[in-house]
């Protein structure tokens, strides 16, 4: 068995962990969606129009069974229906999902390109009282809660500044801020990681030894230290991207986007649970691609890696 | 049985095929070999420095542990209960953080805030700890099956992004403060449970361990005594650092809507609140923001503080 | 010919918390076109120092607060970090420590050889796979297209240091700092090295400054040594006079406690008395590791046979020796004596006991029997334990010696036993020098009054004067209490010293078995030969 076949066989053994995680959270519990939702006596159903509908959202039968039904649905594509609406949840997280994925990738990229500027620029700076103020920023920014940040930033550009309109802002404009507001925690830890990556690199003999070659520190920093650190890097982006989600979801709340963050909120409040499960299960899947993808690629930047992939 | 046999690999001083020894001199200042640069140089403030922000850190906690416990000392004023004149006041003498819609002393509903935050950043802490670190415990010091198995639990506590995860267990669990702090716990788990087991792998691996079993130590003693003393000062490091990200957490939950219900001055609740008036009175959500950036700098720092003491203890 | 390097009354400073160190004083030498200079010193002496100066790589913090750097006539002590860029790589070169961490890993062997030239400028890029072959070639590396295309780690320590020896010389620099170039190999390969770096001299007319710990090896190596201790010059000539007739008391001292093949033993040889049962009997044991499991076999890898069939047995009251290489199986052995390890075949008798086959108690029980102290004595004591407490644990394992107050008394005793003052006895382990850290790890293992003490490269992370100490605390301990001794070492100038049997292992085999004194007489072993040929400081004329 070749070590690309383990990795993809356990990720898949985490995946099947989390919809089981989610189901038991969301379904297998006591607190029962479809009963809150029709034994509102406003409703006036009677208990054999309950009994029906329970029936076609499959809630009476036994929960092994209902486990396999949402397991092989979810398989086949077929996540289920919203309980609020009717629709089918496929549909709605299907309309939901572009618009997130847009910004949570804007947002990462700006994250990653923040996260190397600050790196960059705290490990070459020729001033230490600027090495250390830029190496403070991570722990600052990392404080700052995703909600709060997205409000200042309205306050200062919109209100304050006038430089970017509330009301119906364009395409591109209307990005700017939630980009920053999701970027700016998610650098934080990244830029911590790589300057600390750096650091520990800088401390290898082997950079000693090109120092004394005649190298430059920038020379050193780009084509020695950079390649050697992006590792650590990498590895803590794939699993930032957890925090990525997330801050995704709060900065649709923030900004009014439509996206999964408002489909989640929605459900939360309508306690729609399938939607709720679906889109838990997306999320896990989509961390768990990217992380495989993190290690997968990893022995592309360190050869010490390549025996371990080969064997 | 495991823990005793755990350093059945290869002493890399005597078996790494390719020739080489571990370096001879061991210089107790670390600097025997020409190669060994890095350090910055330290200029005489940026020794303070470090010292300055941690006593800033504990006395920020003080502060706001202090709020918690006797609001009463800090405001006059009543946190439900407003002046209808003073509505919307900015900042001034009198109203420090200004005042609300309602009239009432914004500083005053911060101040009476702190006991959610800081009790629900208590409890969430406690669950990943007690819990995070005993799986990860167990999983590292027994090994084995038991160890893969919990460790790919972790995995799938980890797969799960935290804020949705939260979200399921409160949908689970209902809405409010104790709640939604239990829910960011449960998140925090998986973080716990990596670091402790993985502190306590590398304790077993140490020669210190082993040589307490060549003394005749048994797997309960050694354990009590080698191991978890110096698997858990991480660990400790670790929950400072969750406390301020627990904080953060629950705050975004009581801005969501999903913790305390109003009035309560729920931090994160107070800058939702202030929201529908962000054209006109800007500290209603500026300065409660304000306050959680502080406690959680504040975490952060003593968990840093935590960390480089340990390290300079080994 | 002017000097390569002139270097006059340097003094260098470090800033630290508590103000600023001097640690070097006044020192001062030259080197000439085709001269290999020596640093000699122990940990500290500022040897280090020095040579970090004269290529201004200083660790920060670190600065030259007086005397001159002159190198090939320019005086370099205030030079810009532009000029020092210009003559890193060119004018002086650098041969580093630890050839395992020295080359940057994710870069081809070619590329790192290489990098001189681009940082230079130095060679058109289409001729630089040529000028990386020649270089390989001239340092002696076998098929060197392929070794260019090959990373770092696919390569053994001997041939790392001889790439980086390659890159060192890329640019022609007539000046080679060499900073403790053989202290990471095997002492085999070692000595290949140290050649290479002789025929680079005689050939291109290369100054070497060598900076080592080892008298010994200087000697055979340079034209002239320095002697440094606490940043001052002790002694300063050619080697054959510092060796033959040391001036400062400091060098007879050191030389007197690194033995080579030279130095008389004065130990008298031990004997078990008649008709007594071997200590340890080794029969036939193999050790494997890896190529089990579940994965490893779903993965087709073979074990790695880490011991070989290997017998050997220690008469009561000796001392044996196990001898080798890195990978020779010595550590493995000895781990599986101490009942640390367990086997794939074969048996192992101590003190009566079959090891191989005990449950856990009997196991335990024979542990109050069998001692190991290990080589990095920073890494054997717990951190967070007091040295008393960890002296006391032993014996409260065991429930010996009855009261809590019984027990340290017999710490303290221990303690005393191997010299470590009272006044340290409260302290922690990093409060301690190495050399008494690994007093309280003797007087760990001696506090349980064993019968077999397995020492595993004991005193081989320390400096010469502190290991001589510890072997003369070993060898009393051994005459008072009659001691068995199982010694692990690479260094056969000291087990000429402290054993009276041999094995050599290499790969996992035992080579050769004897008595000490024949072994060293007479090898009969081309790899034992080689071994002794090996060991520097065999030219006392």
């Amino acid at each position: 068995m070749t070590y690309v076949a383990s990795r993809v066989l356990s990720s898949l053994g985490v995946l099947l962990g989390a919809f089981t995680l989610a189901f038991v959270l969301l379904q297998a519990l006591p607190g029962d969606a479809v009963m809150i939702r029709f034994e509102n006596p406003e409703l006036g159903l009677t208990a054999e129009q309950i009994a029906a509908i329970r029936e076609s959202y499959g809630a009476d039968s036994g929960l092994l069974a209902e486990y396999w039904h949402a397991l092989s649905g979810a398989l086949g594509g077929d996540l289920g229906y919203s309980v609020a609406s009717g629709a089918p949840v496929r549909v709605l997280v299907g309309e939901a999902l572009g618009s997130t994925l847009l910004l949570a990738g804007l947002g990462f990229v700006a994250a990653v390109l923040l996260a190397g500027l600050l790196a960059f620029a705290a490990s070459l700076s020729p001033f230490s009282w600027l090495a250390t103020l830029l190496r403070s920023l991570p722990s600052l920014f990392i404080s700052v809660p995703v909600f709060w940040l997205g409000i200042v930033l309205i306050q200062l550009f919109s209100f304050r500044l006038g430089w970017i309109s509330v009301i119906r802002p364009g395409p591109v404009e209307a990005l700017i801020l939630p980009v920053l507001t999701l970027a700016v925690p998610i650098s934080a830890p990244l830029a911590q990681v790589l300057l600390r990556a750096i650091d520990d690199v800088r401390a290898q003999p082997f950079v000693a030894v090109v120092r004394a070659k005649g190298a430059s520190e920038p020379w050193l920093l780009v084509r020695n230290v950079l390649r050697n650190a992006a590792l650590p890097a990498m590895t803590i982006a794939g699993v930032l991207l957890g925090e990525l989600i997330g801050g995704a979801v709060v900065t649709e709340t923030v900004f009014a986007r439509f996206g999964i963050g408002r489909l989640t909120a929605d459900a939360l409040n309508a306690q729609d649970t399938p939607v709720l499960q679906a889109i838990v299960i997306i999320a896990a899947a989509v961390f768990v691609v990217v992380n495989l993808a993190v290690d997968l690629l990893a022995p592309v930047l360190d050869p010490r890696l390549r025996r371990r992939v080969q064997a | 049985m495991t823990l005793e046999l755990e350093r059945n690999v290869p002493d890399p001083a005597d078996e790494t095929p390719d020739g080489l020894r571990s370096p001879i001199d061991v210089d107790p200042e670390g600097r025997t070999s020409l190669a060994a640069t890095a350090e910055r140089a330290p200029a005489p403030w940026r020794r303070v420095l470090p010292w300055l922000s941690v006593g800033l850190a504990f006395a920020v906690v003080a502060l706001v542990v202090a709020w918690a416990l006797a609001p009463g000392l800090f405001t006059a004023q009543d946190p439900y209960t407003g002046v209808p004149a003073d509505k919307l006041a900015p900042p001034s003498a009198a109203h420090w953080f200004g005042t609300d819609p309602t009239g009432r002393d914004l500083f005053t509903r911060v101040v009476y805030g702190a006991r959610y935050s800081l009790l629900g950043g208590t409890v969430a802490v406690g669950v990943g700890l007690v819990a995070g670190t005993a799986l990860g415990v167990i999983a590292g010091s027994i090994g084995g099956f038991l160890d893969e198995l919990l460790m790919r639990v972790v995995d799938v506590l980890l797969s799960i992004p935290g804020l949705l995860l939260s979200l399921s267990v409160i949908i689970l669990l209902g809405f409010g403060t104790t709640n939604a702090a239990i829910a960011v716990g449960v998140t925090s788990v998986a973080a716990f449970a990596r670091l402790s087991r993985s502190e306590v792998v590398r304790v077993r691996r140490t020669e210190y361990v082993e040589a307490a079993f060549g003394s005749g130590g048994r797997w309960w003693s050694v354990l009590l005594r080698h191991v978890l003393p110096n698997s858990l000062t991480a660990v400790l490091a670790l929950a400072a650092l969750q406390f301020g990200t627990a904080v953060l957490a629950i705050s975004t939950l009581g801005f969501l809507g999903y913790g305390a219900p109003p009035p309560t001055p729920e931090w994160g609740l107070l800058i939702s609140e202030g929201r529908s008036h962000l054209a006109t009175s800007w500290w209603l959500t500026t300065l409660p923001g304000l306050v959680v950036v502080v406690v959680v700098l504040s975490a952060n720092r003593i968990s840093g503080w935590i960390s480089e003491r340990r390290e300079g203890a080994r | 010919m002017s000097d390569l390097l002139k270097v006059t009354d340097l003094s260098v400073a470090y800033a630290g918390r508590s103000g600023s160190r001097t640690v070097t004083h006044g020192v001062s030498f030259a080197v000439a076109p085709g001269e290999v200079v020596a640093l000699v010193g122990e940990s500290g002496s500022g040897k280090t120092t020095t040579a970090q100066a004269v290529i201004d790589l200083l660790p920060a913090g670190g600065r030259v607060v007086g005397g001159r750097i002159e190198l090939a006539g320019e005086d370099v002590t205030h030079a810009s970090a532009r000029r020092w860029r210009e003559l890193r790589g060119r004018r002086v070169g650098l041969i580093p420590q630890d050839p395992g961490a020295s080359l940057d890993p994710t870069k081809r062997i070619g590329d790192s050889v290489a990098e001189a030239f681009r940082i230079h400028r130095a060679a058109p890029r289409r001729v630089l796979g040529a000028r990386v072959e020649e270089l390989l070639d001239r340092v002696g590396i076998d098929d060197p297209a392929r070794r260019a295309r090959q990373y770092p780690h696919e390569l053994s320590g001997g041939m790392k240091q001889r790439v980086l020896i390659a890159a060192a010389i890329a640019l022609g620099p007539g000046l080679l700092i060499a900073d403790e170039p053989t202290s990471a190999l095997d002492v085999t390969v070692q000595r290949r090295i140290l050649d290479l770096l002789e025929d680079l001299r005689r050939e291109n007319g290369t100054g070497i400054l060598l900076v080592t710990h080892d008298l010994a090896l200087a000697a055979d190596h340079a034209d002239r040594v320095l002697v440094l201790r606490e940043g001052r010059v002790q002694e300063h000539g050619p080697s054959a006079q510092v060796l033959r007739a040391p001036e400062s008391d400091y060098t007879r001292r050191l030389l007197a406690d690194a033995p080579t093949l030279a130095t008389p033993v004065h130990r008298a040889a031990r004997t078990a008395p008649d008709g007594e049962q071997p200590a340890v009997r080794v029969r036939g044991l193999s050790v494997e590791f890896g190529g089990h499991g579940l994965g490893a076999r779903l993965r087709k890898e073979q074990p790695f046979r880490a011991v070989d069939d290997v017998s050997f047995e220690i008469p009561r009251g000796t001392t044996h020796a196990l001898v080798g290489e890195s990978g020779s199986g010595k550590t493995t052995t000895a781990r599986v004596i101490a009942a640390f390890q367990s086997a794939a075949s074969g048996s192992v008798e101590v003190l009566g006991e079959d090891v191989l086959t005990l449950d856990s108690a009997r196991r335990r029980e024979l542990r109050r029997r069998v001692q190991l102290v290990y080589q990095n004595p920073y890494a054997s004591l717990d951190p967070r334990q007091t040295i008393l407490d960890a002296v006391t644990e032993p014996l409260a394992n065991f429930g010996l010696e009855g009261s809590a107050a019984g027990r340290r008394a017999h710490a303290v005793q221990a303690l005393e036993r191997v010299a470590l003052p009272a006044e340290l006895h409260h302290r922690r382990p990093r409060e301690l020098s190495g050399g008494q850290r690994q007093r309280v790890a003797i007087a760990r293992a001696i506090v349980l009054h064993p019968e077999l003490l397995i020492l595993d490269e004991a005193t081989s992370a320390l400096d010469v004067t502190v290991q001589a100490g510890i072997l003369r605390l070993l060898d009393d301990l051994q005459r008072e209490r009659g001691l068995t001794y199982l010694v692990i070492s690479h260094d056969l100038a000291v087990v000429r010293q402290i054993a009276d049997t041999v094995t050599v292992l290499r790969r996992g085999r035992a080579v050769e078995q004897s008595g000490t004194a024949a072994l060293f007489a007479d090898p009969h072993e081309e790899y034992t030969r080689d071994l002794i040929a090996s060991i520097p400081g065999k030219v006392p004329s």
